[in-house]
């Protein structure tokens, strides 16, 4: 069974966003780890640039894998203010760690939080999206 | 034996001053290559080449192409490929001095024969497709593709709409949003239903003012044909768009549909599929396009055309042409090949190569339906596709599966494509293997099931029998090591 992690909320395309801390806007994105296990092994990640404006729903990047390359899509609408360059270097780091060493970037949101993340899906929702 | 270890590369050979020709002696007089040749041009030092004896590069390579699998040595069920028997008819014909010693400069007047085949293959193509005219120059499936798209563009543009966009369904060929890309255009995928179709709502959602053009195949990768054809026809066509059809899969409808007849505009075909020209890496392919007569004005030039005296001659005068897309007339001695084929067969002989087709991947499927779950269950076309997921509960992949299948001496399946099937495998047998080799296949497929259950390692380990083992294809992509260090 993949791991969904409870505090994280989902998208339909196996994204995940984690809630800022308390009134920040910044939220950390990453792929899920039922993505990665359907994927297989990771040999390349292409990140969004720092400072570029994403879209929820919208191409950021692309994910390849030995099998296949994937659209890496955005979770939520705002501004790239880090990107996890480390992956460049170590991409294997989505399989082994997704929700932590894995994550792909940090995003500014254009609203406030709750309103951004309400519309994605939570743990469970996500659970049963991926059963 | 030699021929199970790693392979030393030519160049690990090499020892000094051994040399494998023996060149005669100069009779001109010999200059020093700074009097002939810039300096900036010239080697500081030597090319490193290797120096061996004759002997040794005669065993190097022999032993080299030995390790070469095509459909000469073995079954190659590969999936949206057909991969199927290149009949040494066709070798023949296309040695002959007439066709195989001309060159595209000759005059018009000494090539007449070879403009007739020419000729004859464009209209035969035409009437195989439904299409009203062929052009030959495409030299491969994609650069088919992305012909056809510049004839559609070119269309619409004379009519003065922008139109910007092409849909593709999430099953397509890899191609075929590629080749949109390449063409200027701006790629849709719309999603497939429940029965692997293309579904007719998400269509009408993404046609508009700016649908430049559907890319289908029709049976589609899935092996299921696509029975609303009309109707999907008639939503592109009123939004003003044109329908564009994949060949890749000819080999099921051949002398039973026309894509003509479907409602389809353009068309390619792969020779080196369809009409059993060498394929994958025995090429080059040949990839012709087909129109219906109103997108004739822009086809590739030149067009060979007959004359009322019954002569032959390059049609030039194209003032709306796309241009040339590939330098003389296409893979002329492919030309030939498919042309001996589609002659040796005939009109009924073509419908029979599809029949069996159709009833060969029947046959697997139903075969290894208990073993291996169908994707989309029904009546396929030439191919169908099967998916791996039952395995995974004993740790087993597809991608294990295909490696197994090498111990055996097959070639494996497509695997992971269609990208909508999870653990995907796709077996197209084609026309040409017998009954028994099939079932020597099915016969396996059925063991590595089993195998999958009694003992997974077998298959997460595989191949044990082949020269190199499981390559570590993560490292290789991550960490690619891109040149030999043989100093």
């Amino acid at each position: 069974m993949s791991e969904i992690r409870e505090e994280l909320r989902y998208s339909e395309e196996h994204e995940w966003a984690s809630p800022p801390a308390a009134q920040g806007r910044v939220v950390r994105i990453g792929i899920t780890d039922h993505a990665q296990s359907q994927l297989g092994d990771i040999v390349f990640v292409e990140l969004p640039s720092v400072g570029a404006a994403v879209y929820a729903g919208e191409s950021i990047g692309a994910i390849e894998s030995v099998k296949t390359v994937s659209e890496l899509y955005s979770p939520v609408t705002g501004k790239v203010v880090r990107v996890n360059d480390g992956l460049l270097d170590h991409p294997e780091r989505v399989n082994e760690s997704p929700y932590e060493e894995g994550w792909i970037a940090e995003v500014e949101l254009d609203a406030e939080a709750d309103e951004a993340l309400g519309g994605l899906l939570t743990a469970q929702q996500y659970g049963e999206l991926t059963k | 034996m030699n021929a199970n270890r790693e392979k030393a590369l030519i160049f690990e050979m090499s020892k000094p001053g051994r040399v494998a020709y023996s060149l005669p002696d100069c009779d001109v007089p010999e200059a020093a290559p700074a009097s002939v040749i810039p300096e900036r041009l010239l080697r500081a030092k030597p090319a490193a080449l290797p120096e061996v004896y004759e002997v040794d590069v005669i065993r190097h390579y022999t032993e080299l192409s030995r390790r070469n699998f095509g459909v000469d040595n073995g079954f190659y069920p590969l999936g949206s490929c057909t991969m199927k028997y290149n009949p040494k008819l066709n070798e023949d014909a296309a040695r002959l001095p007439g066709f195989a010693k001309i060159h595209p400069y000759q005059p018009e007047t000494s090539l007449q024969g070879a403009m007739e085949l020419l000729y004859t293959l464009q209209r035969d193509l035409a009437a195989l497709t439904g299409m009203d005219q062929v052009t030959l120059q495409p030299a491969a499936g994609a650069h088919g593709e992305w012909t056809g798209l510049m004839l559609i563009r070119a269309y619409h543009e004379r009519r003065g709409e922008r139109r910007t966009k092409v849909i593709v369904p999430d099953s397509s060929h890899g191609t075929n949003p590629s080749s949109a890309t390449v063409a200027g255009f701006e790629t849709i995928t719309i999603p497939s239903d429940a029965q692997g179709l293309v579904d007719l709502e998400a269509l009408r959602a993404a046609v508009g003012d700016d649908t430049a053009a559907l890319m289908l195949t029709n049976p589609n990768t899935l092996g299921r044909f696509e029975a609303q054809i009309d109707e999907i026809a008639g939503i592109v066509h009123a939004a003003g768009g044109l329908l564009y059809y994949d060949g890749a899969n000819s080999n099921a409808i051949m002398g039973i549909a026309r894509p003509g007849d479907m409602g389809f505009d353009v068309v390619h075909l792969n020779l080196h599929k369809t009409m059993s020209t060498p394929h994958g890496g025995g090429g080059p392919g040949a990839g012709p396009v087909g129109v219906k007569s109103r997108l004739i004005p822009f086809l590739p030039k030149p067009i060979v055309e007959r004359r009322g005296d019954g002569t032959y001659y390059w049609d030039e005068d194209r003032p709306l042409s796309i241009g040339r897309v590939k330098p003389y007339y296409g893979n002329f001695g492919i030309l030939v090949r498919a042309y001996a084929y589609i002659r040796s067969y005939g009109p009924a002989g073509l419908r029979r190569v599809s029949e069996c087709a159709v009833l060969n991947a029947n046959y697997m499927m139903h075969r290894l339906a208990p073993y291996y779950e169908v994707a989309y269950p029904g009546v396929c076309k030439h191919e169908f596709v099967l998916s791996g997921k039952r395995l995974r509960a004993f740790g087993v992949r597809t991608l294990d599966v295909a490696k197994r299948l090498l111990d055996f001496g097959y070639h494996p399946p497509t695997i992971y494509f269609p990208l909508n099937v999870e653990e995907c495998i796709m077996i197209e047998p084609t026309e040409t293997e017998s009954k028994e080799t099939l079932d020597g296949f099915i016969d396996v497929m059925i063991q590595i099931a089993r195998e999958a259950e009694d003992d997974p390692n077998l298959l997460l380990q595989a191949p044990h029998t082949t020269i190199v083992k499981r390559l570590d294809e993560a490292t290789a992509a991550r960490r690619p090591v891109l040149y030999c260090n043989c100093e």
